[in-house]
């Protein structure tokens, strides 16, 4: 993005900025466990889990590792692991 | 949310509230809207220039001046006859605080604003000092307990009451725990020819310290053990409330919060857990939470 | 200075003529807070809108701090907008003002000069307004009613020219020109548009280009932010001069762009100062000149950006000159003299400049005390007694 002072900022431009680095821990998902409720997809702060050929999956770009989701998750499909970085 | 109207990449803490809330009140109210908001957490972690995570119009003025700025946009709206919703969306401080002036400018004068509050019962932004939302005996910066405090004296200040005051015809409390009545909410506040008000528990992972998981969780449990009533006024009476189907008690909700940790450490706190739970009880018996 | 076509002149209240001014720019929004002197402009313009002879919104407020932040969002919505206030009221919107010109929002702004409490004072001084001489605002400050109708159409056309967008204050001194009734000649509707036309700003607040204003800038950028106003203050002294010479081409009157001048040239005394004291001291120099003595005057008109080009031009043949303004910066002079004293430092000039002072509060500034300032100045000439006073100082009640 060129920076120019004084103008006015672009719609949606944080996706510039990649917070998935921000994590410890990363959400597993569990899609055998999974109802599709899309609770973790609502609660989620980043607005980061989309669901891909149908399946529930967290955008690691922004992921936080909050592990908002897992908590809320009612069948416990999503589990928080330490990530190897 | 892949087309959500609120971009990843905003700065807030893991854990916090506020972007859900957010997304939540921008999916119900859609991208025909324009957003005013005041100085706060919000404004600093969503919009670090050059960047916005905002995908409708949005504009930051000053902490205090949201309501104005929104009336300034509303009117011209009016003079064009575009149908645009306003919505305005700051925290406690702006808004039970420092905004309170322009908010009952902007509440009498009847504009087709919106205004959401997402209330972390405390100035975050600044490093969690007390506001006119702290709860009773909360912990803060500024309500420190000590040999001679117990945390924030007061209790919360009644903001929905403040709005009634003005004949706002629309007022509601709502939590981030709860999405679907968030939105419907939402919704029935942007029908209404005239201002509204939804107040939003939003906990705050660094004010209230807690697990970062548990964020929902929480602000279930304000409303389960009736410290957050979930109710709406329509012109002025009571529309509905949300029942409280097993409801617990206020320690549930205090035990998991660091703000309130004081309170379990010294047995001399005891008289302040009952009030706290008093709190509770007049809610439920005002409300009528339980059947 | 003005020619004025008698023929189209009216004996109208100072208040009105600028209310009528404001119609004729056709803001979209108005929005201000009731204030001794300043009232009755927003007076005139609220019965405007309820005579259907001006289509604005008008907006009644909680407060000034309210009747400015509205303009910013209405200014962002493309906006054409308008407020006037004076002396406690333009404190309550300092921190507005500031985020009025951080925004590059063109609003136009008549302020009522009057003095500052505590005490509790409601007549003409400047300080309200040079106090806030630094929030990024251009300020104009007229002499008289006329200049002050003819100042509010220039303003928004220089305020709203593309390379400038930034708000300005046509500062006109309390009661002495809002409350008087003198012969004015009222703009006319049709050439007051040929001359303005349409707002068109770039960029607004709309879902179908759903931009961002007022984000938070940090250390790695925020300094260009400042530069960049600096930059158009600077840019805009040719706009006002510019918009001058449009509006005398139009209009036929001139009151000078950035400054003017009254037999200044071959003057020896030079008074400076700013606002409706001028008549006065032009009947004094008149009355001198008579004399013998060579007085003469510059007029700054506007005091941001501050003109020092200009002023060194102007102030180049001067023995003395002594600055005349109705405010002080308490514990270090008053805004309009260190301004030109710095004005000068690293130019050729080494006049001797000392400052009075004036009218602080409402005091009346008499051609006595223009002549007692001329002496003193004369005096200076060969060494500078005081550097700055207060005119007129009452010892026996201190
Ligand atoms: C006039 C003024 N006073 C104080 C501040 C400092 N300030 C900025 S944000 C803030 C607190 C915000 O609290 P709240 O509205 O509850 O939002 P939060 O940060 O908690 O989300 C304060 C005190 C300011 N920006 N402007
Ligand atoms: S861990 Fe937090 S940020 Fe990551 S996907 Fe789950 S809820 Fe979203
Ligand atoms: S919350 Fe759990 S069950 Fe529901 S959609 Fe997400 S992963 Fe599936
Ligand atoms: S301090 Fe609190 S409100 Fe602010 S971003 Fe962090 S969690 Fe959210
Ligand atoms: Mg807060």
């Amino acid at each position: 993005m060129d920076i120019k002072a004084g103008r006015l900022v672009d719609p949606c431009s944080t996706r510039l900025t990649k917070t998935g680095a921000w994590r410890t821990f990363v959400p597993v998902f569990d899609h055998d466990k999974c109802i599709k409720c899309s609770l973790c997809e609502i609660y989620c702060p980043e607005g980061c889990i989309h669901q891909v050929d149908g399946l529930f999956v967290p955008d690691l770009d922004y992921c936080k590792g909050c592990s908002v989701c897992a908590h809320e998750c009612p069948r416990m499909a999503i589990s928080m692991v330490l990530e190897e970085k | 949310m892949e087309n959500s109207l609120l971009a990843p990449g905003h700065r807030a803490c893991a854990g916090c509230a506020m972007p859900t809330t957010i997304r939540l009140v921008l999916d119900a109210a859609g991208p025909n809207t324009i957003v005013v908001s005041p100085t706060g957490c919000l404004e600093v972690t969503t919009t670090p220039f050059p960047e916005s995570s905002w995908c409708v119009p949005w504009i930051h003025s000053l902490f205090e001046n949201a309501s104005a700025v929104a009336s300034g946009v509303e009117v011209m709206l009016k003079r064009r006859k575009q149908d645009t919703n306003v919505v305005i969306i700051g925290g406690d401080g702006s808004t039970f605080d420092i905004g309170m002036g322009c908010n009952s400018g902007m509440f009498e004068r009847g504009h087709k604003i919106l205004y959401v509050c997402y209330d972390n019962e405390a100035y975050m932004n600044t490093g969690v000092q007390r506001s006119g939302s702290t709860p009773f005996c909360a912990q803060t910066t500024t309500t420190p307990p000590g040999s001679k405090s117990k945390g924030n004296p007061r209790p919360k200040k009644d903001m929905p009451a403040i709005a009634l005051a003005h004949k706002v015809p629309y007022v509601a409390t709502a939590s981030v725990a709860y999405p679907v009545d968030l939105r419907r909410k939402v919704k029935a506040a942007l029908q209404v020819d005239g201002p509204s008000y939804i107040q939003v528990n939003a906990p705050c992972i660094t004010g209230w310290t807690f697990d970062a998981g548990t964020m929902i969780e929480l602000s279930r449990l304000a409303v389960e053990t009736g410290l957050w009533p979930l109710a709406e006024w329509v012109n002025g009476e009571l529309a509905g409330v949300k029942k409280i189907r097993r409801p617990k008690p206020v320690t549930d909700y205090l035990e998991i919060q660091g703000r309130y940790k004081h309170l379990f450490k010294k047995n001399d706190c005891g008289d302040q857990l009952a009030k706290i739970q008093a709190i509770a009880d007049a809610n439920k018996a005002k409300y009528k939470l339980v059947d | 200075m003005s020619q004025i076509n008698t023929a189209n002149m009216k004996v109208v209240e100072g208040s009105y003529a600028v209310a009528h001014a404001v119609m004729c720019c056709k803001p979209d929004v108005i929005s201000a807070y009731p204030i001794t002197p300043q009232t009755h402009i927003v007076e005139h313009l609220s019965q405007m809108v309820a005579n259907g002879e001006l289509d604005s919104e008008f907006l009644t407020v909680d407060s000034e701090f309210s009747a400015l932040s509205v303009l910013v969002g209405a200014s962002a919505m493309g906006a054409r907008s308008y407020s006037s206030t004076t002396s406690q009221g333009l404190a309550l919107m300092y921190e507005v003002l500031y985020n009025v010109s951080g925004m590059r929002m063109p609003v136009v702004m008549n302020v009522a000069n009057r003095a500052m409490g505590a005490p509790l004072n409601i007549w003409n001084d400047q300080q309200d307004a040079v106090g806030a001489r630094d929030v990024g605002w251009l300020q104009i400050y007229v002499e008289d009613v006329q200049e002050a109708v003819d100042a509010t159409l220039q303003a928004y056309k220089i305020a709203e020219d593309p390379q400038i967008r930034m708000p300005i204050m046509v500062c006109m001194d309390g009661f002495v020109l809002t409350h008087v009734y003198e012969p004015v000649e009222l703009l006319d509707k049709e050439l007051a548009s040929q001359y303005l036309p349409a707002f068109q700003p770039e960029k607004i607040l709309d879902p179908n280009h759903p931009m961002t204003f007022g984000a938070f800038a940090d250390p790695s950028t925020y300094t260009e932010f400042r530069y960049q106003q600096f930059d158009a203050q600077l840019k805009s002294m040719a706009k006002i001069e510019k918009a001058a010479k449009e509006f005398e081409e139009i209009f036929g009157r001139h009151y000078g762009g950035l400054v003017d001048s009254y037999f200044a040239d071959d003057a020896e005394v030079v008074i400076v100062t700013m606002g409706s004291v001028i008549g006065t001291i032009k009947d004094a120099i008149d009355a001198m000149r008579k004399e013998g003595k060579k007085v003469g005057l510059v007029k700054v008109r506007s005091y941001r950006p501050f003109p020092v080009q200009a002023l060194r031009q102007a102030l180049k043949g001067a023995s003395v000159i002594a600055v005349i303004e109705k405010d002080v910066s308490i514990g270090a002079e008053a805004g309009l003299v260190t301004d030109l004293k710095s004005a000068f430092y690293n130019s050729k000039i080494r006049t001797p400049v000392i400052g009075f002072a004036a009218g602080l509060g409402g005091r009346d500034i008499t051609i006595k005390d223009i002549r007692k300032i001329v002496d003193k100045a004369e005096a200076a000439r060969k060494g500078i007694e005081s550097e700055f006073e207060f005119l007129d100082l009452r010892t026996e009640i201190l």
